[in-house]
């Protein structure tokens, strides 16, 4: 090619960009809504994210730790959550959390998606349509509804499994969820939760305790050998989890900018801080730091700082994430002993405690500079910066979702017995539950 | 003909196997298996929750020998299946009755 060639190419180029660039403006004047396209793009990302988290996340993390004979039937519980809770989701669940403005509950203003066009934005989240809104806030629904059945793993009866899930999500956490983040009484009252202490891990948590006191302790548990069937795959469900998390909290900021990065930040030193703490501790007091306990410290730090990922200085997500670790490892190993109760895969231990005292901390390091922005034009500070109150209001939210999820699950369980034995029979628990549950097994 | 029933510890078994192969031996069955001796078992630990695992694996040789055979074929299982060490293993020689080989019919020492 000769210079002479080169440069008529260049300037045609140059010229055709022009013409574009011209154009362009008159475009962008077409386009009529607030919908902000990074935003959309970042939280489509973080749904997938966080639907990940369930399916094969959650899963893999679970079913690493139960017996073989198990395994399939824990994955099923997983996989049910997620099918199940989103067409309840679509059904009902989202305008119920969701709509209107309602104390305790929303409307019935959504159903079916009633009224969700290509251009809808819920005020809840300006910035990206109200598809993504639902889609996103349904990923939660599931993961957190697949979290409790942790609790009762090995030996709940599959089918009453599928009415507790049906009915845990729209009883127990859309509620909750419109209370705190629907704008129901917590939200109004201030509570700061960012992307679900209350509504996801201490819900899940609290229901998770009351369900193994209801369902009782496994067969054999306390003499038997209940050693974890497969840890690794434990270890890559905690892979899925930890990446997943990103969206789960950075997500939270519905929109993408440096309020994402400082929650994902922030996330991400909890979940070290957690799996560093848990491993010392445990290296500490019983001579060897198991890959079981590391996971469980990141799982630990990740839950923890879900609240307040997005309220706090990504260096106190180390502060957090070292609390968390050691209150979980005494939570699942002494806490537990002394209770007495058999949570299989300690969802109590770990999201429950995790999410309370997530929660409260939120009240304690919340930092109003993170938390400009245009209906919070002075920020949301803590405790440490002079505001004690936030630590009451965090204090309500925590006995508030305590109260409802744990008396709910209660009555919700009751009332499934009535239909369905809530437990297999002690011999499908022997002989496992993938052959008895679902006719499946390992090979 | 005596059938020869070796428990030794899992990671022997090459060394046992080219044993055997060395001084004639042209076939064998192998089998993991979980067991215990005077050997104790491990603890292990899962978040608080200890549980004692008493057997320990182990693999089982049968070797089916004619009966001029039995002495050398222990004598090679023992040295090479040997580590001195707890929990190396046993050795049972049972008689057979009756043996026969499935491809050809044959019976007997010529099923061997």
């Amino acid at each position: 090619m000769t210079m002479r060639t080169s440069l008529i190419r260049i300037a045609c180029g140059i010229a055709v960009l022009a013409v574009f660039a011209g154009v362009a403006p008159a475009l962008a004047e077409t386009a009529p809504s607030t919908i902000d396209a990074a935003d959309t793009a970042w939280m489509i990302s973080a749904t997938g994210l966080v639907l990940m988290m369930t399916i094969p996340g959650l899963a893999l993390f679970y079913c690493g730790m139960v017996r073989k004979k198990n395994v399939l039937a824990t994955m099923a519980q997983s996989l049910l959550c997620t099918f199940l809770c989103s067409i309840l989701w679509v059904l009902i669940g989202y305008s119920l959390a969701f709509t209107g403005e309602g104390p305790f509950i929303g409307t019935l203003g959504r159903v079916l998606l009633r009224g969700v066009g290509m251009e809808s934005i819920s005020a809840l989240a300006k910035t990206i349509p109200e598809a993504l809104f639902m889609f996103y806030q349904m990923t939660f629904a599931i993961i957190t509804v697949a979290l409790v059945a942790g609790s009762v793993a090995d030996r709940m009866r599959f089918s009453a499994f599928v009415w507790f899930a049906a009915l845990w999500l729209l009883f127990v956490y859309v509620p909750i969820a419109h209370w705190v983040w629907g704008g129901g009484f917590l939200y109004t009252a201030g509570i700061l939760d960012f992307a679900g202490g209350t509504v996801v891990h201490l819900n899940a948590g609290v229901a998770g305790l009351v369900a193994a006191y209801v369902i009782g302790k496994r067969y054999g548990y306390g003499t038997d050998n209940f050693a974890p069937h497969d840890l690794s795959l434990a270890v890559i469900g905690t892979g899925l989890l930890w990446v997943g998390w990103f969206g789960f909290n950075g997500g939270s900021a519905l929109g993408s900018g440096s309020r994402a990065v400082f929650a994902i930040v922030a996330t991400h030193l909890a979940a070290s801080m957690g799996a560093l703490t848990w491993m010392v501790l445990e290296w500490w007091t019983r001579g060897k730091p198991s890959v079981l306990g590391m996971i469980s410290g990141a799982v630990a730090g990740l839950g923890t700082i879900t609240p307040a990922s997005g309220f706090v200085l990504p260096w106190h997500g180390l502060v957090i994430g070292l609390i968390a670790g050691a209150f979980c490892f005494w939570a699942c190993t002494k806490l537990k002993q002394m209770l007495g109760y058999d949570d299989s895969l300690d969802v109590f231990g770990v999201h429950g405690v995790g999410g309370a005292t997530g929660t409260l901390l939120t009240g304690v390091f919340a930092t109003a500079a993170i938390s400009i922005g245009p209906d919070t034009p002075q920020g949301l500070p803590g405790l440490l910066e002079g505001n004690p109150r936030q630590l009451l209001i965090q204090l309500y939210g925590v006995l508030a979702t305590l109260v409802w999820s744990g008396v709910m699950t209660f009555v919700l369980l009751k009332l499934i017995a009535l239909m369905v034995p809530l437990r297999v029979s002690q011999r499908s628990e022997i002989e496992g539950l993938d052959l008895t549950q679902h006719g499946e097994a390992l090979q | 003909m005596k059938l020869i029933i070796a428990i030794i510890k899992p990671f022997k078994l090459e060394e046992v196997r080219d044993a055997l192969t060395a001084i004639g031996v042209q076939g064998m069955t192998v089998a993991e298996v979980k067991g215990y001796g005077r050997q104790k078992g491990h603890t292990e630990i899962y978040r608080g929750a200890e549980y004692a695992v008493h057997f320990l694996p182990k693999v089982r040789l049968d070797v089916a020998v004619d009966d001029a055979q039995v002495d050398k074929v222990v004598d090679a299982i023992n040295n090479a299946a040997k580590t001195g060490q707890i929990g190396d293993g046993k050795i049972f020689i049972t008689s057979i009755e009756h043996a026969v080989r499935i491809r050809t019919g044959e019976t007997d020492t010529d099923a061997l």
